[in-house]
């Protein structure tokens, strides 16, 4: 079948079983938009800023579980995706990059709009190509597909002249790819696997800390047949979280920066640790060189090149999670660990997670909590990136698998909005809350224009503190509460929604917080809620930059309360 | 730890920008590049790279396994334990008079290097050899006065059986 390059990326799309895609237009990709409608069953988004349509492709595989596919035109629109592609590599997300390019003959003159994008994305991809001929189109697709969506999984992006798009080649899908440099090792070496569960068996004080790499593998069952087999604690990254069920009796919650006050101790008094699927970001270990001091460290990993990076690793596993946790379960022997467990209990009645300070005034922790209720914690969370995020880590309880969608390595404010988009596209029967920053939500506001076009049915609560306010509390706490450049004033968020069309109402005291997220809910489409939330709000508990996990700063003691407990016992 | 000089062999597809992904990956982690040469190889489609890199051995074993990252790349080693033969080729044009032309020659000569331009007032000296025999030859040249040297970086292979 011949058939134009335009043509064999739409057929190749299909075959990929991809449905969606995230784009806008221009000059280079006007032979390829002019294709679409030949091709009903691939639903075109239109964003409003190219960094929405990686962000949403993002938010869309991260929530699907599959490729998203954004595009966006040479030039501007190719360096607009940037940022979005970053996001994507920094939290192994599979997205797929299509761009325009100026045509064969004007490549290398400095041409209009002509960028060089495979540069630019070089070290912010997993790969990426720019397809000389329509012959080479469909081979470029499969790759393209396959080295994305496997192994570690990351963005790859695909630079397409614009006059291969109107050429002619002969259409033949391959059934499968020829990389003799990419063969991602996923079952876990048999003899590495005896040794950890030997450290496994032995260990007094063990805990598993989980990451992102166990909800991309979706190994949940297999890390909580190991956590209850052999009564091991589970402590999330914060990209982690949702791996396993929060209300778990050895659910220890987020470790890190702003982590769990019982699990930054568990960390640092464990005799081993057992890492899956994580990267020892440093915003989860904090000072390196002190991290799990009294540990031995199993490292389960799918990207060889994450083990030894950062820290010391005496058992180190190449594998995909599922693979190896499901090898290691059968080696574990079944072990109560009462003094361990009791100790953690201990720990936990100290320094309960999920409290929320009582009183009138609305703090931030009492929205997120709210949301929580009244979803019955069956909704998807997607975050931008500050104070709102790490409330929304701590106060949310996450029972579900992969329901927090956030910004973990590369900390893009603006990415809330398209990502809420992209997961309620790729989950349209779940509930999705994009909680916004006051701050990030104004970066990608614009795409207000696109939920309101799709008529996407996002519940938005913007944490309106006033201030860029993860950067405030470090000036109040560091810099002798000098506000340079954190407050912010305005807009109006209730009359912007009202422009673009979206309901929305504003929220100023505790008693309208549950009423309103209650009326979000009901509401059918979209619905924004603005917070207006106390202005100096601190994240706590908060370990200060260079400290080790164990010097943790909380907050007062005496203005905590622990709410009734929503523990299961398994 | 101590840092020392590594030599990686990668086999990598012969496709365009495949040397830019490896150099900017060096560039990006900040590890440092001594010398790198490719050419091709006795596989249609499969070039051969010969990277040196100064560092610890913690360092150079990041450095192998982010280049097995690269797509492009088939296959990295780490050859500095192996017993290799290593060659590296110089060009040397030195500067000459009538009077110690000959002097010039005989140095040469010990060290089985060739003469492959002649000038009134200069000679080029072709070199092959090891780091140590091509900086022993730079250094007794050096005394004549060195106008220009152009170094191709040093190619390794392991004796006996093949790094594939
Ligand atoms: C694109 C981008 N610019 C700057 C930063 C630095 N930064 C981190 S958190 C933060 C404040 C975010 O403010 P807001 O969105 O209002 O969230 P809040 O912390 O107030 O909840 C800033 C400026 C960033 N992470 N991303
Ligand atoms: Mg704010």
């Amino acid at each position: 079948m011949r058939l134009t390059g335009a043509q064999i990326i739409c057929e190749s799309l299909i075959k990929e079983g991809v449905e969606v895609m995230f784009g806008f237009p221009g000059g280079s990709l006007l032979p390829f938009y002019d294709t679409l409608p030949q091709y009903p069953q691939l639903r075109h988004i239109l964003v409003r800023h190219e960094q929405g349509a990686a962000h949403a492709a993002d938010g869309y595989a991260r929530a699907a579980g599959r490729a998203g596919v954004c595009c966006a035109t040479s030039g501007p629109g190719a360096t607009n995706l940037v940022t979005g592609i970053a996001n994507a590599y920094l939290d192994s997300s599979p997205v797929i990059a299509l761009t325009g390019q100026v045509a064969r003959p004007f490549i290398g003159k400095d041409a209009f709009q002509e960028i060089d994008i495979t540069g630019i994305t070089l070290p912010i991809t997993k790969h990426n190509y720019v397809v000389m001929s329509a012959a080479e189109m469909a081979n470029v697709l499969k790759e393209a597909f396959h080295i994305a969506t496997t192994g570690r999984p990351g963005p790859v992006l695909i630079d397409v002249p614009r006059d291969v798009f109107v050429e002619e080649a002969e259409f033949h899908y391959p059934a499968k790819v020829d990389l003799p440099g990419y063969k991602p090792i996923l079952r876990g070496h048999a003899a590495q696997i005896k040794k950890a569960a030997r450290l496994i068996n032995e260990a007094q004080r063990p805990v598993i800390i989980s990451g992102r790499g166990v909800v991309i593998s979706r190994a949940y069952e297999e890390l909580r047949e190991l956590a209850e087999k052999a009564q091991i604690p589970v402590i999330t990254t914060l990209l982690g979280i949702s791996s396993f069920p929060e209300n778990h009796m050895l659910s220890l919650g987020m470790l890190g920066m702003h982590g769990m006050a019982h699990a930054n101790m568990a960390v640092n008094e464990a005799d081993l640790v057992i890492a899956v699927g994580m990267r020892f970001d440093d915003r989860a270990t904090a000072k390196v060189s002190a991290f799990a001091p009294k540990a031995r460290i199993i490292h389960v990993d799918i990207d060889p090149a994450e083990i030894g990076k950062n820290v010391r690793v005496d058992v180190p596993i190449v594998g995909d999670a599922r693979d190896v946790l499901k090898d290691l379960n059968k080696e574990v022997i079944t072990r109560a660990r009462l003094d361990w467990i009791s100790q953690m209990e201990a720990w936990r009645q100290c320094h309960p997670p999920r409290i929320v300070r009582e009183g009138d005034d609305l703090i931030p922790q009492y929205v997120i909590h709210s949301i929580c209720e009244v979803t019955e914690g069956n909704s998807i969370i997607v975050t931008g990136v500050g104070q709102h995020q790490m409330w929304s880590a701590q106060c949310f309880c996450y029972k579900k698998p992969n329901t927090l969608i956030s910004s973990g390595g590369l900390g893009t404010m603006g990415f809330e909005l398209p990502a809420a988009i992209g997961a309620k596209v790729g989950c349209p029967g779940e509930t999705v809350w994009c909680v916004a920053g006051d701050g990030g939500f104004q970066m990608t506001i614009q795409e207000l224009a696109t939920v309101a076009q799709e008529k996407t049915a996002i519940k938005i609560a913007i944490i309106n503190n006033g201030f860029l306010g993860m950067v405030r509390q470090w000036q109040e706490l560091f810099y002798g509460r000098r506000y340079v450049a954190t407050p912010l004033s305005g807009p109006d968020f209730v009359k912007i929604a009202d422009a673009y069309g979206i309901p929305a109402m504003r929220v100023r005291t505790r008693l309208e917080v549950i009423p309103a997220i209650q009326k979000a809910m009901e509401h059918s489409g979209p619905f924004l809620i603005d917070f207006v939330v106390e202005p100096e709000e601190n994240v706590y508990p908060m370990v200060p930059p260079g400290a080790a996990l164990a010097d943790l700063i909380e907050a007062p003691r005496t203005e905590l309360v622990a709410p009734g407990s929503d523990r299961v016992s398994e | 730890m101590a840092s020392e000089k590594h030599i990686l062999v990668a086999l990598v597809a012969n496709k365009p920008g495949v040397l830019n992904r490896v150099a900017s990956l060096f560039r990006r982690r900040g590890f440092n590049i001594e010398s790198i040469t490719v050419g091709h190889t006795e596989k249609e489609g499969i070039s051969r790279m010969t990277i040196v890199v100064n560092g610890d051995s913690a360092t150079v074993e990041q450095v192998r396994k982010q280049l097995d990252k690269v797509i492009d790349v088939i296959k990295v080693h780490d050859i500095t334990q192996d017993s290799v033969v290593d060659r590296e080729l110089a060009l040397i044009k030195v500067k000459t008079t009538s009077a110690n032309r000959s002097e010039i020659i005989q140095i040469v000569d010990i060290f089985r290097a060739n003469i492959v331009d002649v000038a009134s007032d200069s000679l080029i000296v072709e070199v092959t050899g090891d780091e140590e025999k091509l900086n022993s030859l730079f250094r007794l040249l050096g005394s004549f006065g060195i106008r220009e040297i152009a170094r191709t970086g040093r190619l390794a292979m392991t004796r006996g059986i093949p790094a594939s």
